[in-house]
Protein backbone atom coordinates (compact mmCIF):
# COMPACT_ATOMS: atom_id res chain seq x y z
CA UNK A 1 0.00 0.00 0.00
CA UNK A 2 1.43 3.39 -0.96
CA UNK A 3 1.17 6.14 1.60
CA UNK A 4 -1.15 8.42 -0.34
CA UNK A 5 -4.15 10.32 0.90
CA UNK A 6 -6.12 10.26 -2.31
CA UNK A 7 -5.90 9.22 -5.91
CA UNK A 8 -7.61 10.81 -8.87
CA UNK A 9 -7.43 9.51 -12.43
CA UNK A 10 -7.87 12.52 -14.69
CA UNK A 11 -10.15 12.09 -17.69
CA UNK A 12 -8.38 14.71 -19.77
CA UNK A 13 -5.58 17.25 -19.55
CA UNK A 14 -8.08 19.99 -18.59
CA UNK A 15 -9.47 17.72 -15.89
CA UNK A 16 -5.95 17.17 -14.52
CA UNK A 17 -5.26 20.93 -14.52
CA UNK A 18 -8.49 21.51 -12.61
CA UNK A 19 -7.69 18.77 -10.06
CA UNK A 20 -4.19 20.17 -9.54
CA UNK A 21 -5.41 23.73 -9.08
CA UNK A 22 -7.91 22.58 -6.44
CA UNK A 23 -5.22 20.96 -4.28
CA UNK A 24 -1.91 22.73 -3.93
CA UNK A 25 -0.32 19.65 -2.38
CA UNK A 26 -1.35 17.27 -5.14
CA UNK A 27 1.35 15.51 -7.13
CA UNK A 28 1.07 14.78 -10.81
CA UNK A 29 1.79 11.15 -11.69
CA UNK A 30 2.21 9.68 -15.14
CA UNK A 31 4.40 6.57 -15.56
CA UNK A 32 4.95 6.38 -11.80
CA UNK A 33 8.52 5.12 -11.99
CA UNK A 34 9.82 8.07 -9.97
CA UNK A 35 6.79 9.25 -7.99
CA UNK A 36 5.93 5.80 -6.59
CA UNK A 37 9.53 5.12 -5.67
CA UNK A 38 9.72 8.37 -3.74
CA UNK A 39 6.51 7.38 -1.97
CA UNK A 40 7.92 3.95 -1.17
CA UNK A 41 10.92 5.66 0.40
CA UNK A 42 8.59 7.68 2.61
CA UNK A 43 9.11 10.94 0.76
CA UNK A 44 5.95 12.84 -0.16
CA UNK A 45 4.05 10.66 2.33
CA UNK A 46 0.37 11.49 2.52
CA UNK A 47 0.32 13.16 -0.87
CA UNK A 48 -2.71 13.28 -3.13
CA UNK A 49 -2.05 11.94 -6.59
CA UNK A 50 -3.51 13.30 -9.78
CA UNK A 51 -2.87 10.70 -12.46
CA UNK A 52 -2.56 11.33 -16.19
CA UNK A 53 -1.53 7.72 -16.79
CA UNK A 54 -4.43 6.74 -19.02
CA UNK A 55 -4.90 9.89 -21.11
CA UNK A 56 -4.34 8.49 -24.59
CA UNK A 57 -3.91 11.87 -26.35
CA UNK A 58 -0.72 12.37 -24.31
CA UNK A 59 0.84 9.24 -25.79
CA UNK A 60 0.66 10.36 -29.41
CA UNK A 61 3.76 10.78 -31.55
CA UNK A 62 3.09 12.53 -34.86
CA UNK A 63 4.41 14.81 -37.55
CA UNK A 64 2.44 17.93 -38.50
CA UNK A 65 2.12 19.44 -41.98
CA UNK A 66 5.32 21.52 -41.54
CA UNK A 67 7.38 18.50 -40.58
CA UNK A 68 7.41 19.48 -36.91
CA UNK A 69 7.51 16.36 -34.76
CA UNK A 70 5.19 16.30 -31.76
CA UNK A 71 6.00 13.80 -29.05
CA UNK A 72 3.32 13.35 -26.45
CA UNK A 73 4.60 13.74 -22.90
CA UNK A 74 2.90 10.48 -21.95
CA UNK A 75 4.80 8.44 -24.55
CA UNK A 76 6.85 5.80 -22.79
CA UNK A 77 10.55 5.35 -23.49
CA UNK A 78 9.83 2.16 -25.43
CA UNK A 79 7.01 3.88 -27.38
CA UNK A 80 9.59 6.44 -28.48
CA UNK A 81 12.33 3.94 -29.33
CA UNK A 82 9.98 1.79 -31.40
CA UNK A 83 8.08 4.59 -33.11
CA UNK A 84 8.58 4.69 -36.92
CA UNK A 85 8.49 8.53 -37.06
CA UNK A 86 11.19 8.71 -34.38
CA UNK A 87 13.27 6.02 -36.08
CA UNK A 88 13.11 7.76 -39.42
CA UNK A 89 13.79 11.34 -38.32
CA UNK A 90 15.25 11.54 -34.82
CA UNK A 91 16.58 8.07 -34.14
CA UNK A 92 19.09 9.36 -31.58
CA UNK A 93 16.22 10.30 -29.26
CA UNK A 94 15.00 6.70 -29.44
CA UNK A 95 18.53 5.49 -28.68
CA UNK A 96 18.81 7.81 -25.68
CA UNK A 97 15.39 6.67 -24.42
CA UNK A 98 16.58 3.09 -24.80
CA UNK A 99 19.31 3.62 -22.18
CA UNK A 100 16.91 4.46 -19.34
CA UNK A 101 16.57 1.87 -16.53
CA UNK A 102 15.64 -1.57 -17.83
CA UNK A 103 13.03 -2.89 -20.27
CA UNK A 104 10.13 -2.85 -17.80
CA UNK A 105 10.94 0.69 -16.67
CA UNK A 106 11.11 1.77 -20.31
CA UNK A 107 7.62 0.33 -20.85
CA UNK A 108 6.32 2.42 -17.93
CA UNK A 109 8.31 5.64 -17.61
CA UNK A 110 7.43 8.58 -19.83
CA UNK A 111 9.46 11.28 -21.55
CA UNK A 112 7.30 13.92 -19.86
CA UNK A 113 8.28 12.62 -16.44
CA UNK A 114 11.92 12.36 -17.48
CA UNK A 115 11.97 16.08 -18.34
CA UNK A 116 9.61 17.42 -15.66
CA UNK A 117 11.63 15.84 -12.86
CA UNK A 118 14.23 18.43 -13.73
CA UNK A 119 17.11 15.99 -13.33
CA UNK A 120 20.29 16.81 -15.24
CA UNK A 121 20.89 13.06 -15.58
CA UNK A 122 17.67 12.42 -17.54
CA UNK A 123 18.75 10.48 -20.62
CA UNK A 124 16.31 12.15 -23.01
CA UNK A 125 17.02 15.68 -21.75
CA UNK A 126 20.40 16.34 -23.36
CA UNK A 127 19.08 15.04 -26.68
CA UNK A 128 16.01 17.29 -26.50
CA UNK A 129 18.37 20.22 -25.77
CA UNK A 130 20.35 19.35 -28.89
CA UNK A 131 17.10 19.50 -30.87
CA UNK A 132 16.13 22.89 -29.40
CA UNK A 133 12.87 21.17 -28.50
CA UNK A 134 9.89 23.13 -27.22
CA UNK A 135 8.03 22.06 -24.10
CA UNK A 136 4.25 22.46 -24.29
CA UNK A 137 2.61 23.15 -20.94
CA UNK A 138 -1.13 23.28 -20.41
CA UNK A 139 -2.52 25.31 -17.51
CA UNK A 140 -5.63 27.15 -16.36
CA UNK A 141 -5.11 29.89 -18.94
CA UNK A 142 -4.45 27.56 -21.83
CA UNK A 143 -1.24 26.29 -23.36
CA UNK A 144 2.19 27.92 -23.39
CA UNK A 145 5.37 26.87 -25.10
CA UNK A 146 8.87 27.16 -23.67
CA UNK A 147 12.21 26.15 -25.21
CA UNK A 148 13.53 23.15 -23.29
CA UNK A 149 16.76 25.12 -22.82
CA UNK A 150 14.80 27.59 -20.67
CA UNK A 151 12.70 24.95 -18.93
CA UNK A 152 15.18 24.08 -16.19
CA UNK A 153 15.73 26.46 -13.28
CA UNK A 154 18.11 24.30 -11.26
CA UNK A 155 18.57 20.73 -10.06
CA UNK A 156 15.10 19.18 -9.79
CA UNK A 157 13.41 22.50 -10.55
CA UNK A 158 11.64 23.61 -13.70
CA UNK A 159 9.42 26.49 -14.75
CA UNK A 160 6.38 24.19 -14.77
CA UNK A 161 3.82 25.58 -12.35
CA UNK A 162 2.05 23.34 -9.89
CA UNK A 163 -1.18 23.31 -11.87
CA UNK A 164 0.38 22.89 -15.29
CA UNK A 165 0.56 19.63 -17.21
CA UNK A 166 3.34 19.04 -19.71
CA UNK A 167 1.55 17.71 -22.77
CA UNK A 168 4.16 17.43 -25.50
CA UNK A 169 7.57 18.24 -26.94
CA UNK A 170 7.95 19.76 -30.37
CA UNK A 171 10.93 19.43 -32.65
CA UNK A 172 11.06 21.57 -35.78
CA UNK A 173 12.15 20.13 -39.09
CA UNK A 174 15.17 22.44 -39.44
CA UNK A 175 16.47 21.05 -36.17
CA UNK A 176 16.57 17.44 -37.36
CA UNK A 177 16.59 17.34 -41.14
CA UNK A 178 19.89 16.00 -42.50
CA UNK A 179 21.33 15.38 -39.03
CA UNK A 180 22.66 12.10 -37.66
CA UNK A 181 23.28 11.73 -33.98
CA UNK A 182 24.86 9.55 -31.34
CA UNK A 183 24.20 9.40 -27.60
CA UNK A 184 26.62 7.90 -25.10
CA UNK A 185 25.55 7.19 -21.56
CA UNK A 186 28.35 6.55 -19.11
CA UNK A 187 27.47 4.63 -15.98
CA UNK A 188 29.07 2.06 -13.75
CA UNK A 189 26.88 -0.62 -15.24
CA UNK A 190 25.16 -0.76 -18.59
CA UNK A 191 21.58 -1.20 -17.34
CA UNK A 192 19.42 -0.05 -14.43
CA UNK A 193 21.73 2.90 -14.01
CA UNK A 194 21.56 6.64 -13.74
CA UNK A 195 23.98 8.41 -16.05
CA UNK A 196 27.27 9.50 -14.53
CA UNK A 197 27.48 11.52 -17.70
CA UNK A 198 25.43 11.66 -20.88
CA UNK A 199 26.74 13.07 -24.16
CA UNK A 200 24.96 13.63 -27.44
CA UNK A 201 26.48 14.80 -30.70
CA UNK A 202 24.44 15.39 -33.84
CA UNK A 203 26.05 16.36 -37.11
CA UNK A 204 24.90 17.50 -40.51
CA UNK A 205 27.53 17.00 -43.16
CA UNK A 206 27.98 19.08 -46.29
CA UNK A 207 26.51 17.71 -49.54
CA UNK A 208 29.83 16.08 -50.47
CA UNK A 209 29.99 14.54 -46.97
CA UNK A 210 33.44 15.98 -46.36
CA UNK A 211 32.76 18.85 -43.97
CA UNK A 212 30.78 19.43 -40.82
CA UNK A 213 28.09 21.81 -41.98
CA UNK A 214 26.24 21.96 -38.68
CA UNK A 215 26.67 20.29 -35.31
CA UNK A 216 25.00 20.04 -31.92
CA UNK A 217 26.67 19.03 -28.68
CA UNK A 218 24.84 18.62 -25.38
CA UNK A 219 25.48 16.93 -22.06
CA UNK A 220 23.64 15.62 -19.06
CA UNK A 221 25.26 15.76 -15.58
CA UNK A 222 27.86 18.25 -16.85
CA UNK A 223 26.18 20.90 -14.72
CA UNK A 224 23.11 21.43 -12.52
CA UNK A 225 20.91 21.25 -15.63
CA UNK A 226 21.54 19.71 -19.04
CA UNK A 227 23.82 21.93 -21.09
CA UNK A 228 24.35 22.66 -24.75
CA UNK A 229 27.86 23.70 -25.81
CA UNK A 230 27.33 26.34 -28.49
CA UNK A 231 30.93 27.60 -28.55
CA UNK A 232 32.21 24.08 -29.12
CA UNK A 233 29.69 23.68 -31.92
CA UNK A 234 30.87 26.90 -33.56
CA UNK A 235 34.50 25.86 -33.16
CA UNK A 236 34.18 22.84 -35.44
CA UNK A 237 31.60 24.10 -37.92
CA UNK A 238 32.97 23.98 -41.46
CA UNK A 239 35.86 21.72 -40.52
CA UNK A 240 36.89 18.71 -42.54
CA UNK A 241 35.89 15.30 -41.14
CA UNK A 242 39.30 13.94 -42.11
CA UNK A 243 40.99 16.52 -39.88
CA UNK A 244 41.80 14.87 -36.55
CA UNK A 245 41.84 18.24 -34.77
CA UNK A 246 38.00 18.30 -34.87
CA UNK A 247 38.01 16.10 -31.79
CA UNK A 248 40.30 18.29 -29.70
CA UNK A 249 38.60 21.48 -30.86
CA UNK A 250 35.21 20.14 -29.87
CA UNK A 251 36.19 18.61 -26.55
CA UNK A 252 38.53 21.39 -25.41
CA UNK A 253 36.01 24.11 -26.17
CA UNK A 254 33.27 22.06 -24.49
CA UNK A 255 35.33 21.93 -21.30
CA UNK A 256 35.09 25.73 -21.07
CA UNK A 257 31.29 25.59 -21.18
CA UNK A 258 30.47 22.90 -18.63
CA UNK A 259 30.23 22.98 -14.87
CA UNK A 260 30.13 19.45 -13.42
CA UNK A 261 30.37 18.78 -9.70
CA UNK A 262 31.53 15.97 -7.50
CA UNK A 263 28.81 13.70 -6.24
CA UNK A 264 28.79 10.23 -4.76
CA UNK A 265 28.57 8.85 -8.29
CA UNK A 266 31.75 10.45 -9.59
CA UNK A 267 34.17 13.29 -8.98
CA UNK A 268 34.23 16.53 -10.90
CA UNK A 269 37.62 15.58 -12.36
CA UNK A 270 36.32 12.28 -13.64
CA UNK A 271 33.30 13.97 -15.18
CA UNK A 272 35.58 16.46 -16.96
CA UNK A 273 37.54 13.51 -18.32
CA UNK A 274 34.29 11.95 -19.52
CA UNK A 275 33.13 15.19 -21.15
CA UNK A 276 36.38 15.39 -23.07
CA UNK A 277 36.47 11.74 -24.08
CA UNK A 278 32.80 11.09 -24.79
CA UNK A 279 32.37 14.22 -26.93
CA UNK A 280 35.14 12.92 -29.21
CA UNK A 281 33.72 9.42 -29.43
CA UNK A 282 30.16 10.64 -29.96
CA UNK A 283 31.33 13.00 -32.70
CA UNK A 284 33.08 10.18 -34.55
CA UNK A 285 30.08 7.88 -34.21
CA UNK A 286 27.68 10.59 -35.37
CA UNK A 287 29.82 11.22 -38.46
CA UNK A 288 29.98 7.49 -39.20
CA UNK A 289 26.19 7.26 -38.93
CA UNK A 290 25.93 9.94 -41.60
CA UNK A 291 26.92 7.30 -44.13
CA UNK A 292 30.63 7.99 -44.41
CA UNK A 293 33.25 5.28 -44.81
CA UNK A 294 35.33 4.68 -41.72
CA UNK A 295 38.49 5.47 -43.70
CA UNK A 296 37.22 8.98 -44.50
CA UNK A 297 36.76 10.00 -40.87
CA UNK A 298 39.77 11.04 -38.83
CA UNK A 299 40.82 8.74 -36.00
CA UNK A 300 40.75 10.16 -32.49
CA UNK A 301 44.31 11.11 -31.52
CA UNK A 302 45.62 11.02 -28.01
CA UNK A 303 48.29 13.39 -26.78
CA UNK A 304 50.78 10.71 -25.96
CA UNK A 305 51.31 8.92 -29.25
CA UNK A 306 51.70 5.54 -27.60
CA UNK A 307 48.19 5.92 -26.19
CA UNK A 308 45.77 3.73 -27.96
CA UNK A 309 42.09 3.30 -27.31
CA UNK A 310 42.54 0.41 -24.94
CA UNK A 311 44.88 2.47 -22.80
CA UNK A 312 42.42 5.31 -22.76
CA UNK A 313 39.74 2.86 -21.71
CA UNK A 314 41.94 1.44 -18.99
CA UNK A 315 42.57 4.93 -17.68
CA UNK A 316 38.89 5.74 -17.68
CA UNK A 317 38.23 2.57 -15.76
CA UNK A 318 40.85 3.15 -13.10
CA UNK A 319 39.76 6.75 -12.60
CA UNK A 320 36.25 5.49 -12.24
CA UNK A 321 37.27 3.08 -9.52
CA UNK A 322 39.05 5.89 -7.70
CA UNK A 323 35.98 8.03 -8.06
CA UNK A 324 33.83 5.24 -6.66
CA UNK A 325 36.16 5.04 -3.67
CA UNK A 326 35.98 8.76 -3.16
CA UNK A 327 39.67 9.32 -3.78
CA UNK A 328 39.06 12.21 -6.14
CA UNK A 329 36.44 13.91 -4.06
CA UNK A 330 37.77 17.38 -3.58
CA UNK A 331 34.87 18.59 -1.48
CA UNK A 332 35.44 15.86 1.08
CA UNK A 333 31.93 14.52 0.72
CA UNK A 334 32.32 10.94 -0.31
CA UNK A 335 29.19 9.98 1.57
CA UNK A 336 25.76 9.71 -0.03
CA UNK A 337 24.23 13.15 0.18
CA UNK A 338 21.06 11.50 -1.09
CA UNK A 339 18.65 11.93 -3.94
CA UNK A 340 19.06 11.79 -7.67
CA UNK A 341 19.42 15.55 -7.83
CA UNK A 342 22.97 14.97 -6.76
CA UNK A 343 23.53 12.71 -9.73
CA UNK B 1 -11.27 3.68 -0.24
CA UNK B 2 -12.21 0.63 -2.25
CA UNK B 3 -12.94 1.07 -5.92
CA UNK B 4 -14.34 -1.42 -8.38
CA UNK B 5 -12.12 -2.21 -11.35
CA UNK B 6 -12.42 -4.59 -14.27
CA UNK B 7 -9.43 -6.42 -15.67
CA UNK B 8 -8.94 -9.41 -17.88
CA UNK B 9 -6.60 -11.53 -15.79
CA UNK B 10 -5.02 -14.47 -17.60
CA UNK B 11 -7.82 -14.37 -20.13
CA UNK B 12 -10.62 -14.24 -17.57
CA UNK B 13 -12.84 -11.18 -17.09
CA UNK B 14 -12.45 -10.16 -13.47
CA UNK B 15 -14.33 -7.61 -11.43
CA UNK B 16 -12.86 -6.76 -8.08
CA UNK B 17 -12.67 -4.12 -5.39
CA UNK B 18 -9.21 -2.67 -4.81
CA UNK B 19 -7.79 0.02 -2.58
CA UNK B 20 -6.71 3.09 -4.55
CA UNK B 21 -3.34 2.93 -2.80
CA UNK B 22 -2.69 -0.64 -3.85
CA UNK B 23 -0.01 -1.82 -6.26
CA UNK B 24 -0.95 -4.31 -8.95
CA UNK B 25 1.53 -6.65 -7.27
CA UNK B 26 -0.50 -6.66 -4.03
CA UNK B 27 -3.79 -7.00 -5.87
CA UNK B 28 -2.59 -10.00 -7.87
CA UNK B 29 -1.04 -11.76 -4.89
CA UNK B 30 -3.42 -10.92 -2.08
CA UNK B 31 -6.80 -10.56 -3.76
CA UNK B 32 -6.41 -13.01 -6.63
CA UNK B 33 -3.94 -15.49 -5.11
CA UNK B 34 -1.59 -15.26 -8.09
CA UNK B 35 1.54 -15.91 -6.08
CA UNK B 36 3.78 -16.51 -9.09
CA UNK B 37 4.14 -12.73 -8.96
CA UNK B 38 6.96 -12.22 -6.48
CA UNK B 39 7.54 -9.28 -4.19
CA UNK B 40 11.22 -8.41 -4.28
CA UNK B 41 12.68 -4.91 -4.09
CA UNK B 42 9.36 -3.03 -4.39
CA UNK B 43 11.10 -0.19 -6.24
CA UNK B 44 11.19 -1.52 -9.79
CA UNK B 45 14.77 -2.72 -9.80
CA UNK B 46 14.71 -6.51 -9.42
CA UNK B 47 12.01 -7.53 -11.90
CA UNK B 48 10.62 -10.35 -9.70
CA UNK B 49 7.12 -8.84 -9.92
CA UNK B 50 7.10 -8.54 -13.72
CA UNK B 51 3.73 -9.16 -15.35
CA UNK B 52 2.33 -8.26 -18.75
CA UNK B 53 -0.19 -5.42 -18.99
CA UNK B 54 -1.73 -5.29 -22.47
CA UNK B 55 1.19 -7.43 -23.59
CA UNK B 56 3.94 -5.17 -22.21
CA UNK B 57 6.22 -6.30 -19.39
CA UNK B 58 6.00 -3.96 -16.41
CA UNK B 59 7.09 -4.02 -12.76
CA UNK B 60 3.80 -4.58 -10.95
CA UNK B 61 5.26 -3.27 -7.66
CA UNK B 62 5.27 0.29 -9.03
CA UNK B 63 2.08 0.05 -11.02
CA UNK B 64 -1.15 1.17 -9.37
CA UNK B 65 -4.01 -1.31 -9.65
CA UNK B 66 -6.28 1.57 -10.58
CA UNK B 67 -4.31 1.91 -13.81
CA UNK B 68 -5.10 -1.70 -14.78
CA UNK B 69 -8.82 -0.91 -14.98
CA UNK B 70 -10.01 -2.01 -18.41
CA UNK B 71 -6.71 -3.68 -19.27
CA UNK B 72 -5.50 -7.20 -19.78
CA UNK B 73 -3.03 -8.64 -17.26
CA UNK B 74 -1.04 -11.82 -17.64
CA UNK B 75 0.98 -13.75 -15.06
CA UNK B 76 2.77 -17.09 -15.18
CA UNK B 77 -0.46 -18.81 -14.04
CA UNK B 78 -1.92 -17.79 -17.40
CA UNK B 79 0.64 -19.83 -19.34
CA UNK B 80 -0.75 -23.12 -18.08
CA UNK B 81 -2.16 -25.37 -20.80
CA UNK B 82 -5.69 -26.85 -20.64
CA UNK B 83 -4.45 -29.96 -18.82
CA UNK B 84 -2.04 -28.07 -16.61
CA UNK B 85 0.96 -28.63 -18.88
CA UNK B 86 3.86 -26.21 -18.95
CA UNK B 87 4.37 -23.77 -21.80
CA UNK B 88 7.35 -24.17 -24.15
CA UNK B 89 8.99 -21.19 -22.42
CA UNK B 90 8.75 -22.84 -19.03
CA UNK B 91 10.02 -26.12 -20.48
CA UNK B 92 13.02 -24.32 -21.98
CA UNK B 93 13.87 -22.94 -18.53
CA UNK B 94 13.73 -26.45 -17.04
CA UNK B 95 15.67 -28.09 -19.84
CA UNK B 96 18.45 -25.50 -19.66
CA UNK B 97 18.54 -25.67 -15.83
CA UNK B 98 17.84 -21.94 -15.77
CA UNK B 99 16.09 -22.19 -12.39
CA UNK B 100 17.80 -22.44 -9.04
CA UNK B 101 15.97 -20.86 -6.12
CA UNK B 102 13.19 -19.83 -8.50
CA UNK B 103 12.43 -16.40 -7.10
CA UNK B 104 13.37 -14.48 -10.24
CA UNK B 105 11.96 -17.14 -12.58
CA UNK B 106 8.31 -16.04 -12.95
CA UNK B 107 9.38 -12.49 -13.80
CA UNK B 108 11.93 -13.70 -16.33
CA UNK B 109 9.35 -16.04 -17.86
CA UNK B 110 6.99 -13.11 -18.39
CA UNK B 111 9.75 -11.08 -20.02
CA UNK B 112 10.42 -14.14 -22.20
CA UNK B 113 6.76 -14.15 -23.21
CA UNK B 114 7.09 -10.52 -24.30
CA UNK B 115 10.33 -11.22 -26.19
CA UNK B 116 9.02 -14.34 -27.90
CA UNK B 117 5.83 -12.49 -28.82
CA UNK B 118 7.77 -10.20 -31.15
CA UNK B 119 8.67 -13.24 -33.27
CA UNK B 120 12.09 -11.68 -33.90
CA UNK B 121 15.46 -13.34 -33.66
CA UNK B 122 17.84 -11.87 -31.09
CA UNK B 123 21.55 -12.29 -30.51
CA UNK B 124 22.83 -13.25 -27.08
CA UNK B 125 23.96 -9.65 -26.57
CA UNK B 126 20.51 -8.35 -27.43
CA UNK B 127 18.94 -10.87 -25.06
CA UNK B 128 21.26 -9.69 -22.29
CA UNK B 129 19.90 -6.20 -22.73
CA UNK B 130 16.32 -7.45 -22.83
CA UNK B 131 16.64 -9.28 -19.50
CA UNK B 132 18.55 -6.42 -17.84
CA UNK B 133 15.50 -5.54 -15.76
CA UNK B 134 15.80 -8.79 -13.76
CA UNK B 135 18.14 -9.69 -10.96
CA UNK B 136 19.08 -13.34 -10.39
CA UNK B 137 21.33 -14.07 -7.43
CA UNK B 138 21.82 -17.79 -8.15
CA UNK B 139 22.46 -18.69 -11.75
CA UNK B 140 24.92 -16.13 -13.04
CA UNK B 141 22.47 -15.69 -15.93
CA UNK B 142 24.23 -18.09 -18.30
CA UNK B 143 21.56 -20.78 -18.22
CA UNK B 144 18.82 -18.15 -18.31
CA UNK B 145 20.34 -16.81 -21.52
CA UNK B 146 20.63 -20.37 -22.85
CA UNK B 147 16.92 -20.86 -22.18
CA UNK B 148 16.11 -17.52 -23.79
CA UNK B 149 18.18 -18.36 -26.88
CA UNK B 150 16.54 -21.76 -27.13
CA UNK B 151 12.97 -20.47 -26.95
CA UNK B 152 13.64 -17.54 -29.27
CA UNK B 153 15.19 -19.94 -31.77
CA UNK B 154 12.32 -22.45 -31.48
CA UNK B 155 9.70 -19.75 -31.94
CA UNK B 156 11.51 -18.20 -34.86
CA UNK B 157 11.66 -21.57 -36.61
CA UNK B 158 7.90 -21.98 -36.29
CA UNK B 159 6.63 -18.44 -36.74
CA UNK B 160 9.39 -16.32 -38.29
CA UNK B 161 8.64 -12.61 -38.15
CA UNK B 162 4.91 -13.30 -38.29
CA UNK B 163 4.46 -14.16 -34.61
Amino acid sequence: MFDIRSFYEAKSVEDAVRALSEDENALLISGGTDVLIRLREGKDAGASLVSIHNISELKEIREDENGTLIIGAGASFSDITNNPIVKKNINVLGEAADTVGGPQIRNMGTIGGNICNGATSADTASTLWSFNATVVLCGKDGAREIPVTEFYVGPGRTVRKHDEVCTAFKIEKKEYEGFYGHYIKYGKRSAMEIATLGCVVRVKLSADKKKIEDIRLAFGVAGPTPVRCRKAEEAVKGMDISDASIYEKLSETALTEVNPRSSWRASKEFRLQLISELSKRALREAILKSGVLESEVAEIRYKNESDNESKANAELFSRDVYAAEGVYFNDGSAAFPGGENNA
Amino acid sequence: MLKIIHMTVNGKETELAVDERESLLDTLRNRLGLTSVKKGCEVGECGACTVLVNGEAIDSCIYLSMWADGKSVMTVEGLKGPDGELSPIQRAFIEEAAVQCGFCTPGLIMTAVEIVGTGKKYSREELKKLIAGHLCRCTGYENILNAMERIVEETYKVCGEKA
